[in-house]
């Protein structure tokens, strides 16, 4: 037989493949068949055919305008602050209660009228913001603070064992301890690190309300999970760095080059595929935020923190819309393919 | 029957910690192991006890048949009171030996419901109240109605039996209540009335009292409302002030609508007056803990009764335990705490109950009642209890429970409806748009009541 047949290839890859598709394309496959049911949990009745319904009230969005509150006589009705009221969505769009009813996502004044944009699930976009917008914030951070992290270990420093060692920890620890903890640590009134902030500005009621506020609720969970998950990245930063061959940096030496121009000349390119890993691996990682959420904020204040997963768990399997936990689960999933797929190109391209 | 004992901790080889469920024997002896290896020894048992009906055929009809119990991991007092219980039902009849395995209590209802799903579920097992009409909609749950006495259902409390659609389906040893802990020292320093059953704090009256003493002491928070805890707290904590104001989480009369009640005037006053407890910052939002009475940094705390041990022990007489605060219908507690129900794929009806019978026999309530605290459930029972006997110094919570109690809806919409409402109430929290907020809930709940054709009642409701 031809050593260099695919057969053997087959053959050996068959314990993975097979392990593969049972264990993620069948799972896959029946759970994008249910998105296009009603199937609930626990239920008795039989599961209908419903199309795309799911992903219809997944993704609907609409645009409406607000009208005022009007009393009897016609004439605006202002709240005791002396605010406009508007009406209500029910009363301007009555639903009937067998359809999914539109929601406000947005509310914005433009001129002397409101507008808002819909949404017929609006938790969902919020969802995908946060999402994003975690991903785009603790990417950076994370990796540069990882690389940093590496840079320093792997310098001829005294103690760089015990460094190693202490940055590695937080990656052994449960994120579940660690996510109490850190509430513990965020918290308004009692928290050390509002203490430490106070201490510091000498403002002794400083009260920065960092897990309950809309604006730094994510930030918050950005530094945690950073802290929690830094060191891993730095092994592998460390293991990239120890692999690039010395005689290089002597050769740059040489011809002259600063610690600046060897960092980017000589470590950087070294790093490329290190770099490329790590950052899809980090993306994907980041896109499935959940833990942190359903511990220290449970996807508030006001959805400011809920994540696609968390979304989907919380429909899926609390609420027992299984098909509609599990179609947010498609999209996810397209989702994170469609963005690592970018990376792996744009990683390939520029070698 | 001591063979069996043997054979457990055989069953069972300890040691491992972490794992997801534990074996008892008899003697309550904890000894844990994987599900799995309980499984296989399980084989191994049976085995065992064929070796020995061979061998020694006199022990044959002593032998009785075994019956498997599932229940949650609870604290510790009541898990061990249980454990007694069915350590005595064992010994005190030979027809039956019922088996105990524990599961942890976190994710409880996930495992009892994957169970379902699998056809895996025990003969008997406990489970939250609000959970049981779902289960007897999905066709899991044996009615009890033909298993146990009319009288023996008939003299419970309300909350210790769970109903869909007016038929019992579980059943409860012990109730809970909700109750306004405060000091009495503390209440007389501010000049603050106690309040009592003849004359709860309305909610104006206690808004007022916070808003004294905040004026007094600017950085305190002087109510703890438990507003660390989401989940089913909200629901269990909040509902009844809906219900205390004349609104509901749903219409209680077709359980299909929600409209007009969970987003009413009523309602809508309600959220209004939680949410400016936290704007004037009178409770906290994110507490860091549920110490904040204890240690004297909140005057009053809105919580259950089973807190109450604790504060006796630490307070003794200086502890006022004072009803919830009335919106204006009268002040309300919700009812119904951990259940016992029987699965339909149960081969053993007979022995569920026997059990169930035994569980509520006025000894056994009152006995869990006095290791545990909780709430005895029947009158005859109370009056055996250390505590709630007629002047036994918890007798309030027994009151509470027969005056004020309104069960959460006994619906299987409940998890979608607890869910939306804990939902908006949170966004609430955090300064949301009160009627936005209510409104949403209600379109999800009416939305998923549709989508699951009503849950057996569209065809009742005209």
């Amino acid at each position: 037989m031809n050593p260099r047949s695919n057969k053997w290839g087959w053959l050996f890859a068959a314990p993975a493949l097979a392990l593969l598709f049972f264990a993620v394309i069948l799972p896959f496959a029946v759970a994008v068949g249910m998105t296009l049911t009603n199937q609930r949990l626990l239920s008795p009745n039989e599961v209908d055919f419903v199309g795309g319904e799911n992903y219809a009230r997944l993704l609907s969005l609409g645009f409406t305008e607000i009208p005022l509150k009007l009393d009897e006589g016609g004439n605006p009705l202002v709240s005791s602050a002396g605010e406009p009221l508007y009406q209500s969505l029910r009363e301007i769009k009555p639903s009937p209660p067998e359809q999914a009813s539109f929601q406000i996502l947005k509310a914005f004044d433009w001129g002397d009228k409101r507008y808002a944009v819909l949404a017929k699930d609006p938790v969902f976009w919020r969802a995908l913001f946060n999402t994003l917008y975690f991903v785009a914030l603790v990417l950076p951070i994370q990796l540069c603070t990882a690389l940093g992290l590496a840079l320093l270990v792997n310098a001829n420093l005294p103690g760089r064992t015990t460094f190693r060692t202490l940055f590695f920890s937080p990656v052994v620890t449960s994120m579940v301890v660690a996510a109490i903890v850190w509430t513990f640590l965020y918290n308004e009134n009692a928290g050390l690190i509002n203490r430490l902030l106070g201490l510091i500005t000498g403002q002794e009621n400083l009260a920065i309300n960092w897990l309950g506020s809309e604006a730094l609720a994510m930030p918050s969970i950005v530094i945690m999970s950073t802290w929690q998950g830094a060191g891993f990245q730095m092994l592998i930063f460390l293991a990239g760095l120890q692999s690039i061959n010395s005689e290089l940096y002597e050769a740059a030496k040489l011809d002259g080059a600063n610690a600046i121009q060897r960092f980017f000349n000589v470590t950087l390119p070294g790093l490329k595929n290190t770099l490329v890993f790590v950052l899809i691996s980090t993306t994907i990682a980041a896109f499935s935020l959940f833990i942190q959420v359903d511990i220290m904020t449970n996807g508030g204040p006001n959805d400011s923190t809920a994540t696609l997963i968390f979304h989907a768990i919380r429909t899926g399997y609390r609420e027992q819309d299984v098909a509609y936990g599990a179609s947010i689960a498609v999209v996810y999933f397209i989702l994170v393919l469609g963005v690592a797929l970018l990376q792996n190109k744009l990683g390939g391209r520029r070698g | 029957m001591a063979f069996f004992a043997i054979d457990c901790k055989r069953i069972c080889p300890g040691g491992n910690p972490g794992v997801r469920t534990g074996c008892y024997s008899p003697e309550g002896e904890i000894v844990t192991s994987p599900i799995r290896a309980s499984r296989r020894l399980r084989l191994l048992t049976s085995a065992l006890g064929g070796w020995l009906f061979f061998a020694t055929p006199t022990l044959l009809y002593a032998q009785p048949v075994t019956v498997d119990l599932w229940r949650h991991e609870s604290a510790d007092a009541e898990l061990v009171a249980n454990l007694a219980a069915i350590e005595r039902f064992n010994q005190q009849q030979d027809s039956w030996f019922v088996r105990v395995e524990t599961l942890p209590q976190g994710s409880y209802t996930e495992s009892i419901t994957a169970a379902a799903l699998a056809g895996q579920l025990p003969c008997i097992f406990d489970a939250d109240q609000p959970v049981i009409p779902n289960f007897a909609w999905s066709g899991h749950l044996m009615p009890l109605d033909q298993l146990l006495p009319g009288n023996l259902l008939n003299q419970l409390l309300p909350g210790a039996t769970g109903e869909y659609k007016g038929t019992p389906y579980s059943v409860g040893q012990f109730d809970v209540a909700l109750a306004l802990f405060a000091l009495r020292s503390e209440l007389e320093k501010f000049g603050i009335r106690q309040a009592s059953m003849e004359a709860p704090y309305s909610h104006r009256e206690l808004m007022e009292i916070l808003q004294q003493i905040k004026a007094d002491q600017p950085g305190s928070f002087p109510i703890d409302i438990n507003s660390r805890f989401d989940g089913e707290w909200i629901s269990y904590g909040y509902g009844p002030w809906l219900q205390s104001g004349g609104a509901d989480l749903i219409d209680r009369i077709s359980m299909t609508r929600a409209d007009g009640v969970l987003n009413s005037e009523a309602a809508a006053g309600v959220a209004l007056w939680y949410q400016s407890l936290f704007e004037q910052r009178l409770a906290e939002r994110q507490p860091v803990d549920d110490q904040a009475f204890t240690q004297g940094r909140a005057l009053l705390h809105y919580t259950g009764s089973w807190y109450a041990q604790q504060y006796a022990d630490r307070f003794g007489d200086d502890l006022v335990i004072m009803p919830p605060p009335d919106f204006g219908q009268g002040p309300v507690v919700g009812s119904g705490s951990w259940h016992w129900a029987v699965s339909s794929s149960c081969d053993y009806p007979d022995a569920a109950s026997d059990f169930l019978s035994f569980l509520l026999s006025d000894t056994e309530i009152a006995a869990m009642s006095d290791a545990t605290g909780m709430i005895p459930v029947t009158g005859s029972a109370a009056s055996l209890t250390r505590r709630y006997h007629a002047e036994g110094d918890w007798r309030i919570f027994y009151d509470y429970v027969r005056a004020y109690a309104v069960p959460r809806p006994e619906t299987p919409a409940y998890p979608k409806i607890s869910a939306a409402f804990e939902k908006a109430m949170l966004d609430i929290k955090f300064g949301r748009n009160i009627q936005q907020a209510l409104d949403i809930a209600v379109d999800s709940i009416e939305y998923d009541i549709h989508r699951n054709r009503g849950y057996g009642f569209f065809e009742e409701s005209p």
